[in-house]
């Protein structure tokens, strides 16, 4: 229970969809399932055992097991990576949790009420999360975002995750059977809007799952973009929390009686079940139908579902209570995965800088509170938060897992890999992934990643051929740069510099401890 | 929703329920006592 109940979190109800419908779905499926066989899976296998291994090291901190991995100084600051990421993702998914939080209470008391009219659903939320400016005021997210905030903190402060783990394992399980219920309600709709029937059941499933688009855009069209495929591997690693930083230092906390292949591939299958089975079946095709093709697109990654959910609950008996047992399971899920992105850098400024756990919290508390508050207030677009979610919530994530493989099939070797993450072991690998971690891997990721640089940030126009930056690198240089996503990517600078600083001092104080213990054992 | 979308559905969502229930199983019928989910690993910092 507690093993699959872990893995449910916003990634499957929120981002999947919202990523499966900018990217032609259908293909961006087949994207999916190939980085989830033959990447996902084995990395996951990876990061716990590298992570048990460096934890009976004697380190617990990512730069700590980095450096215990690589065994050479520039090996902590690769470590890097692994406070950056969740502590920066932090930052925008603590913000996604107050939505959740606030509908589950405007659902309760009845403001989410709003008829059956697609677009009031879509002003509410725009309003609410502060779609259409800048700013800090007019709006009662940053109450709940308060909340949420202090909610984490005073939980993980005062060492009260316990408690929550033990409401969740029952609570999670109650969200996956509420979602079948509203998968459901959501396969029985038949054509909501009469006047509209193209926008119907099956042709929802067919904008989700057809793997040639409805503008007749093919398959290999779409799959020749590497950003699909990037998008595909991230959130794979994204939802499964694989290149997150989180696992490997969870990890770390474990013996060889621990087992690690039967617990990973649970809480995977338990998430892909989850986001495939439940969250691309439910919010994807509930927005087709009430949006149409058109209105599904550039709706942003994560704002699909608070636009597209709640009609689905008006349209079922005590649409209240649905809405409100939805949301606030969700924002359960989230409050989970939230405390555990703050454990590698508590577990950091622990072992990095000899700070006791409080002032650790304390510390970090500042360092989230501030960037919260520049993703908050730069809401317009929710430009900040989407610049960040791909710099660090996609890229990073896939640079970090690239690391980790590598470790695995070539650093440690895959035959020495095997022998560790077999010990405890309920299940054995089958010997055919030694071949997928040792050579498919790092080749498909650094392709993925090549065919990136290439098409994207050196992409050809096609008016003047001329070699222009496309997709998110657009939005930081050239003509049509925007000042909030530069700005973004300045904040993720400003936090690789600060946490590179610590490390370098981390690393003077475990030299310093090294040469000590070597002079007494001499 | 056409051919390709019904057999990329079936597969997927087909392959993610038989996946998570084989484990299920085998969580169930093995019992290990040494299965672990990220959150419920003691990280054994909490003393102080």
């Amino acid at each position: 229970m507690a093993v699959a109940g872990s893995a449910v979190g916003l990634g499957n109800f929120l981002r999947f969809p919202g990523l499966a419908a900018q990217y032609g779905s259908g293909s961006f499926m087949i994207a999916y399932f190939i980085s989830l066989l033959i990447l996902g899976i084995p990395v996951c296998w990876a990061e716990w055992t590298l992570g048990r291994h460096a934890g009976q090291r004697g380190f617990h901190s990512s730069p700590g097991i980095f450096y215990a991995l690589i065994r050479h100084p520039v090996g902590k600051y690769i470590g890097v990576i692994g406070v950056i990421v969740p502590v920066m993702i932090y930052m925008y998914y603590v913000f996604i949790e107050a939505w959740c939080l606030g509908y589950a209470w405007f659902s309760l008391t009845g403001k989410l009420s709003l008829g059956h009219e697609v677009a009031r659903y879509g002003d509410f939320w725009e309003k609410f999360v502060g779609w259409n400016q800048d700013g800090l005021g007019g709006s009662s997210v940053i109450f709940f975002l308060f909340l949420v905030f202090g909610l984490n903190f005073l939980v993980i402060y005062r060492g009260l995750a316990r408690g929550i783990e033990v409401f969740c394992k029952w609570g999670m399980p109650t969200l996956i059977l509420l979602a079948i219920v509203v998968l459901a309600r959501v396969l029985t709709l038949g054509t909501p809007d009469p006047t509209r029937p193209d926008q119907n059941v099956l042709n929802g499933l067919g904008f989700m799952w057809n793997p040639v688009k409805a503008d007749g855009t093919g398959m290999l069209a779409q799959l020749a973009n590497p950003q699909l495929w990037l998008a595909a591997a991230g959130q794979v690693f994204f939802s499964l929390s694989v290149g997150f930083g989180v696992i490997i230092t969870y990890a770390s906390y474990l013996t060889d009686r621990d087992d690690v292949v039967l617990s990973g591939l649970t809480a995977s299958s338990a998430n892909e079940f989850c986001e495939v089975g439940l969250g691309g079946m439910i919010t994807v095709p509930a927005a087709f139908m009430f949006l149409g093709a058109a209105g599904v697109i550039g709706q942003g990654t994560f704002g699909l579902g608070f636009k597209v959910l709640p009609l689905v609950f008006a349209n079922m008996p005590l649409p209240w209570l649905f809405g409100f047992l939805w949301f606030f399971l969700l924002f359960l899920a989230a409050v989970t995965s939230s405390l555990s992105m703050l454990q590698p850098g508590i577990a950091f400024l622990e072992e990095g800088l000899g700070l006791k756990r409080k002032q650790s919290v304390a510390l970090l508390g500042l360092l989230t509170a501030l960037g919260c508050l520049f993703v908050v207030y730069f809401s317009k677009n929710l430009k900040a938060l989407d610049t960040i979610d791909f710099w660090v919530g996609t890229l990073l994530l896939f640079v970090l897992a690239t690391i980790l493989i590598i470790i695995f099939g070539w650093g440690m070797g895959v035959e020495r890999g095997w022998q560790e993450a077999h010990k405890g072991a309920a299940l054995r690998i089958p010997n055919f992934f030694k071949f997928i971690v040792k050579y498919v891997c790092p080749v498909y990721l650094l392709a993925i990643f090549g065919f990136w640089v290439r098409f994207n940030v050196f992409a050809a126009n096609p008016d003047t051929g001329r070699l222009e930056p496309a997709g998110y690198v657009k939005d930081l240089v050239g003509a049509h740069a925007n000042p909030v996503a530069q700005l973004s990517v300045a904040l993720i600078l400003v936090c690789v510099v600060f946490f590179c600083i610590l490390t370098a001092a981390a690393g003077w104080r475990w030299d310093r401890a090294a040469e000590q213990e070597k002079e007494r054992a001499s | 929703m056409t051919a390709g979308g019904w057999i990329t559905m079936i597969l997927s969502v087909g392959f993610v329920t038989v996946l998570f229930g084989w484990c299920i199983v085998r969580v169930l019928t093995h019992k290990p006592e040494h299965l672990h989910g990220i959150e419920d690993i003691d990280t054994r910092d909490h003393e102080d």
